[in-house]
């Protein structure tokens, strides 16, 4: 016990050490948040264009543009993305690492996001397309409210999932400097010498961040079963 | 059906003790057989960040550089195998710590927070800690360095000592220092503070477009890390620092790869 207080005290208290890990939950906060904004927006774009194509044989050229894009960032680790991101693409000093961060971990994301909308998008029937058409509704609109509200439902455990794996993936941002929670915790090691501490206490944080978010999606999920028959009903 | 039952289970039960039989007797006649192979010559295992020229680096699949050469000189004189690890820097001391690997030579710095977790030999080599910046930049000493980015290679002294003097939002954490030379390239950072050899070694390589400044950041001492408590290991290096420090060895060394 004595000993925990001490490696508490000289991990985190001592020098305001616990600043490395504060700064670090912000960092990783913003590039999650804002990279589930571009994944979500960007996926679902091209999760539309790819169903469109795949439906109707319009956009061809923004379908092959969609299809090079996911093969490519699937394909290449993320990490080798955000690299090239900051070593050789926004050279510039105004765009901050954090900034590459959010973009790099948005568009991986959104490569993959787009494959899960376009799996709830496939699994709605055509009949639901064809009813929505033949009451006089655009393809757009009949997409809007009809196909995707139903196929939000069905991609929501996949969608949740992915967000998790996005919250711990954003551990690799401190390869480009970076001072995300991970990176705290490596910078108080590199400090305090001691393994234990840091690195408990920054799983810790991260298994809670991913907690919280899994109820939050779970209470989601729920809700919006709302309006379905139970199985005793 | 019972008597079927408990068959089976006695059966199982009975190959469950042999399993374990046979793995313990597996286990120590390895351990037996590796002592063995140890005797005639002990094998030492060093860990080391190879990212950081000229003391330890990589060349065609093979490690070399001055902490290098001197640890094999070192594995002579003590008839002992080196084997080396190669980890990040910040990694290094909980590694000798843990025992994982027997000694650090990795041009680390002595200082009083590293002391209290590990033990360091005698100092094998001194070096100053310089600043790097891009051929047209307008820094011209440390006092210019104030309300600049500058890039380090995470838990060295140059990121302690900026960290310190510069506050955290000023210092740019890199794992490898090459890539902070890099992102100084790309104009991410104003510059770099880093052990001038390697300042020299890295500046040489790439060919005009950094300089060294001439005042110096920081003066400091290299020495050999081991695990705290370990007197019998330091003793025998620091008999093999001194005997390679007089006998003009480590010269030999370190003029084979400064110039």
């Amino acid at each position: 016990m004595q000993k925990l207080l001490e490696a508490i005290t000289i991990n985190f208290i001592k020098d305001n050490r616990y600043l490395y890990i504060v700064t670090g939950f912000k960092n990783t906060m913003i590039i999650t948040f804002f990279a589930t904004i571009i994944g979500i927006v960007l996926g679902l774009i091209i999760a539309l264009i790819r169903t469109t194509y795949d439906n109707t044989r319009k956009l061809k050229v923004a379908n092959a543009i969609c299809h090079i894009y996911i093969t490519v960032i699937r394909g290449t680790p993320v990490v080798i993305q955000l690299m090239i991101l900051f070593f050789c693409i926004f050279t510039s000093r105004h765009v901050s690492g954090v900034m590459i961060a959010i973009i790099g971990f948005g568009m991986n994301s959104a490569a993959y996001v787009a494959e899960i909308f376009r799996s709830g998008l496939m699994s709605i029937e055509v009949g639901q397309m064809e009813a929505g058409r033949s009451l006089g509704l655009s393809y757009l609109d009949t997409m809007r409210y009809i196909i995707i509200p139903q196929a939000f439902k069905v991609v929501l455990p996949s969608l949740c999932n992915e967000f998790i794996v996005l919250i711990k993936e954003t551990s690799i941002a401190g390869y480009v400097a970076v001072q995300d929670l991970t990176k705290g915790g490596d910078i108080i090691r590199s400090r305090t010498y001691d393994a234990w501490t840091p690195l408990l206490a920054v799983a810790g944080i991260y298994l809670l961040l991913t907690c919280i978010f899994s109820a939050f999606a779970k209470r989601l999920e729920q809700s919006l079963r709302k309006n379905e028959r139970t199985n005793n009903g | 059906m019972k008597k079927i039952i408990s068959l089976i289970l006695s059966i199982s039960v009975l190959a469950l003790l042999v399993g374990c039989g046979s793995k313990s007797t597996v286990a120590s006649t390895d351990t037996a057989s590796s002592e063995t192979a140890a005797k005639p010559k002990q094998k030492l295992i060093l860990c080391t960040n190879a990212e950081f020229p000229p003391y330890e680096y990589k060349e065609g699949g093979e490690y070399v550089g001055i902490d290098i050469e001197c640890a094999k000189l070192i594995g002579e004189k003590l008839n002992a195998e080196i084997e080396i690890m190669d980890i990040a820097f910040d990694s290094l001391i909980p590694t000798i710590m843990s025992g994982k690997a027997d000694f650090a030579m990795a041009g680390m710095t002595v200082t009083e927070d590293r002391l209290k977790n590990i033990d360091f030999t005698h100092t094998y080599q001194t070096a100053v800690q310089t600043i790097v910046v891009p051929q047209n930049s307008d820094i011209t000493s440390v006092d210019d360095l104030s309300d600049k980015k500058i890039g380090v290679q995470t838990g060295t002294t140059a990121d302690i000592y900026c960290s310190d003097d510069f506050g955290d939002e000023a210092v740019e954490r890199y794992s490898k220092i090459i890539d902070g030379f890099q992102a100084m390239k790309a104009g991410k950072v104003d510059a770099c503070v880093v052990d001038d050899q390697v300042a020299k070694a890295i500046v040489a390589q790439d060919g005009g477009s950094f300089k060294i400044l001439s005042s110096a950041y920081a003066e400091e001492e290299y020495a050999i890390a081991v695990k705290k408590g370990n007197t019998e290991l330091l003793n025998k290096l620091n008999n093999a620092i001194d005997e390679i420090k007089g006998s003009g060895q480590l010269l030999q060394i370190v003029n084979k790869y400064i110039h």
